[in-house]
């Protein structure tokens, strides 16, 4: 039996003594040489020609206007663009706010409070936030829980599942622009790499629900091959007249193009059913058939647990992210809005101009408020049915996105509008 | 036959039967509950033909705690809080009938503002019961603001009921020879606020679910039950009448003071389950209507027949129905002249509603089975007892 020994102030002072004993020789004898070897090994970068090596880590700590000029070269590369802006950070730091924002709005949608008291009384900037740090709550919840694989099932492609649909909805980030030049990919088919990512959806989930070897999973996989499948050709569609009205495959050519007019203002009907099949893309209410719950418990994620399932939500809340962010590029003119915003200096060296924060702005805002209307939508609707879906998707759908190729090409033909300037 | 899935064969994968040109049918069973988030303490054994459900097999019991032994054990007044628990939702419904067999079995007579006061607090829990059902109807269809605010609205209802009584959900509020206390004289100008309040909150409920076309499409035509069928399988309540019979226990068998008050019952032609959604919906302005005028005819008196310490009953029987929100309600009571009961006997809605569910969910497809579940007002701890 363990016994507690009683609190005197001398044991507490040996305990930190102890404490600190121990960190001083795990920092001596371990730490500090993995950090000498590998800085023996691996060659400092160097940036705007200026070899960043630990001297000039420490002057930088003394005075910071050192390091001011090396920020911009700095977010202008290409890791800390695939890492933190416009990449995964932002794109993950974007779905968490969502999460908060969905609960709230549909909490007010639905006659309640919402997330309220987790981190309100912890810290004085957490007081207006009221239950912000809910979600850290859920992400420690998921984490600590036991990922169950069943018995039965195809162990390394059920592991594999939410790995894949993770990578998939970062590829799909990669190719936003979110700025004039600010965007990871810029290739010139990026529209086309967009709904290459998009088909590995269908694939990914239709092996996860056979890998779970189990009832549910399977009826939940079939039905989102059936939704995921037949909802691709309308979004392909609805983009069509996009292309014909950019005269381009680049994503940043087709906001360039839409300086004068955005293009729901030609296609409003190609904007509705690209709305449309995004939500089924993604899976929501009301097409969140493949995870009906009252039918078919979970659906093909009945069998995943923990954090295998913590992924695969935060990969659904990234590609909702990457989608919204697509119409917003499509149809809202992405990143134009008047410039207001001031640019940002560091020591008086210029980070980021004026326009660049503004752009940011307004590709933020537009995006946001398109993901919102998805979050009204879940709140006002029940779920349909696959029969109903499938025949909307087929007929209507389609019908629709002809019609609307047929008004785009009208409009080219009497010159109404074309190429940007 | 076996499908061969990852690496072993899982049971209720196999294959039954065979068509006529020799092939295989895949016909999956699906063990619907009592785990299952959709299906309540109850399972329903579902084969399903792709996304058409074959036969399903309703299986009740998993919540049967012998609420009619539990009555032989305990005196006629001992018996009034444990005969609610099947139905707690619907506490004086459930009570309403066993409460009017004592009386004929013991020969009690009951005061006149008792008997308002049990309509009153009868059609308020029928309001509380239906929105709740509304509610859980909603979260079953995935519309999740459905299920929010009639849980909101009922809370308004709930006070009322929690003033009367003293308790939110299980009242224990009438009792053999009229109700346990008299009103608060605050309650019938407050309860006459709420109603009217809550008469039109009702209209936004029209405005914001049934006239929304995902939630018709959901229900319009689905599990049609037909006017011979819901007779022949014995339905009972909202969903005989959105079949088209018009049979309410309040009108063919009036008891307190049913026959003195002036109300409709509803029905609807369609029997499909936007009707058996739509029925309860119109009723809930009945009851409405019946409460406010119960409220304006209530006469002063006394509310509680004295009993003796230990009531007997005498040597006979007692049948008694009543409308409660589910459908008719029925207490056999037989008496051998003892102060406990011989034998209490309920015949619960929930339970005729079974082989109606059978009935339905049979042809129909697996996207269909909440919708029609759900309509058909199903209990199962009322249908277990």
């Amino acid at each position: 039996m363990a016994t507690v020994s009683e609190f005197t102030f001398s044991n507490f002072v040996k305990s930190v003594l102890w404490l600190l004993f121990w960190i001083l020789m795990i920092v001596s004898l371990i730490v500090l040489p993995i950090i000498f070897i590998v800085l023996f090994y691996v060659p400092p970068p160097v940036i705007n020609g200026v070899e960043i090596n630990p001297y000039l880590l420490l002057t930088m700590l003394i005075n910071p206007q050192v390091g001011a000029p090396l920020i911009r070269p700095t977010i202008e590369s290409l890791f800390f663009r695939i890492t933190v802006f416009p990449g995964f950070t932002f794109a993950a730091l974007f779905a968490t706010v969502l999460i908060f924002a969905e609960r709230k709005t549909l909490a007010k949608m639905q006659l309640r409070v919402g997330p309220y008291h987790a981190g309100r009384e912890a810290f004085w900037w957490a007081n207006s936030l009221g239950g912000f740090l809910q979600l850290i709550a859920d992400l420690l919840k998921l984490l600590g829980k036991e990922i169950i694989v069943p018995s039965g099932a195809d162990k390394p492609i059920f592991w594999a599942a939410p790995a894949v649909l993770i990578i998939a909805a970062a590829g799909l980030i990669a190719l936003i622009p979110v700025a004039p030049g600010w965007v990871i990919a810029d290739i010139d088919v990026s529209l086309l790499a967009v709904f290459a990512l998009l088909g590995f959806f269908p694939l990914t989930v239709l092996l996860a629900s056979y890998a779970s070897n189990s009832k549910y999973p399977f009826i939940g996989g079939l039905r989102a091959l059936y939704q995921l499948i037949s909802y691709e050709i309308p979004l392909i569609l609805a983009i069509l007249p996009i292309v014909i009205l950019a005269s381009t495959l680049s994503l940043t050519g087709i906001v360039e193009a839409q300086y004068a007019y955005w293009f729901i203002l030609f296609v409003p009907i190609g904007a509705f059913v690209f709305f449309v099949t995004a939500l089924a893309e993604l899976e929501r209410i009301p097409f969140d058939l493949p995870e009906a719950e009252s039918e078919i418990v979970a659906g093909w994620l009945t069998e995943y647990s923990g954090m295998a399932y913590g992924l695969i939500q935060l990969a659904n809340y990234i590609k909702m992210y990457a989608l919204s962010a697509l119409f917003t590029t499509l149809f809202l003119g992405g990143w134009i809005g008047p410039e207001f915003l001031p640019s940002i200096e560091v020591f008086n060296v210029q980070v980021l101009s004026s326009s660049e924060v503004s752009s940011i702005f307004w590709f933020t805002i537009k995006t946001f408020g398109v993901a919102l209307f998805m979050i009204i939508i879940r709140g006002t609707n029940p779920r349909v049915k696959i029969d109903v879906l499938l025949r909307a998707g087929w007929s209507k759908l389609i019908a629709l996105a002809f019609i609307n190729v047929f008004i785009a090409v009208a409009l080219l033909y009497v010159g109404v509008v074309g190429i940007g300037p | 036959m076996g499908v061969e899935m990852g690496r072993e064969r899982i049971p209720g994968f196999e294959l039954e039967g065979r068509d006529e040109d020799g092939m295989d049918r895949g016909i999956l069973t699906l063990s619907v509950g009592p785990q299952h988030p959709g299906s309540g303490h109850f399972r329903l054994i579902v084969k399903v033909d792709g996304d058409m459900i074959v036969e399903a097999l309703p299986d009740p019991g998993y919540v049967h705690r012998g609420e009619e032994k539990m009555c032989e054990y305990r005196n006629y007044i001992q018996n009034i809080p444990h005969l609610e628990r099947p139905m707690i939702a619907d506490s004086c419904g459930i009570l309403y009938p066993y409460v009017l067999a004592v009386e004929e079995i013991c020969n009690i007579a009951v005061p006149e503002r008792a008997k308002y006061i049990r309509v009153i607090m009868a059609e308020i829990n029928r309001c509380i019961f239906e929105l709740y059902w509304l509610g859980i109807y909603g979260i079953f269809l995935g519309h999740s603001t459905m299920f929010m605010w009639p849980m909101a609205d009922r809370e308004l209802l709930i006070d009322l009921a929690e003033m009367a009584s003293g308790a939110r959900v299980t009242h224990a509020y009438f009792v053999p020879g009229g109700v346990r206390n008299d009103l608060p004289d605050a309650f019938p100008e407050k309860a006459k606020r709420h109603l009217l309040y809550f008469k039109n909150r009702l209209k936004e409920y029209k405005d914001i679910f049934y006239d929304n076309p995902l939630f018709q499409a959901r229900t319009v035509g689905v599990g049609i039950l037909s006017k011979e069928d819901a007779i022949n399988l014995g339905a009972t309540g909202p969903v005989l009448r959105a079949s088209g019979v018009e049979h309410d226990i309040r009108k063919v068998e009036p008891y307190d003071v049913y026959d003195e008050l002036d109300f409709e019952v509803i029905t609807m032609k369609e029997g499909d389950s936007f009707a058996r959604a739509y029925v309860p919906w119109l009723e809930m302005y009945e009851s409405v209507e019946i409460a406010l005028q119960a409220l304006e005819k209530m006469p002063s008196g006394p509310v509680r027949t004295k009993l003796g310490p230990n009531p007997k009953g005498a040597v006979g029987e007692a049948f008694k129905r009543v409308e409660a929100a589910r459908g008719e309600l029925a207490y056999y009571l037989v008496s051998d002249g003892n102060p406990k009961p011989y034998r209490v006997k309920l015949s619960v809605p929930s339970f005729r509603e079974i082989p109606v569910m059978a009935h339905l969910l049979k042809g129909a497809k697996l996207a269909d089975m909440p919708s029609i579940y759900w309509s058909m007002n199903y209990w199962p701890v009322e249908a277990d007892r």
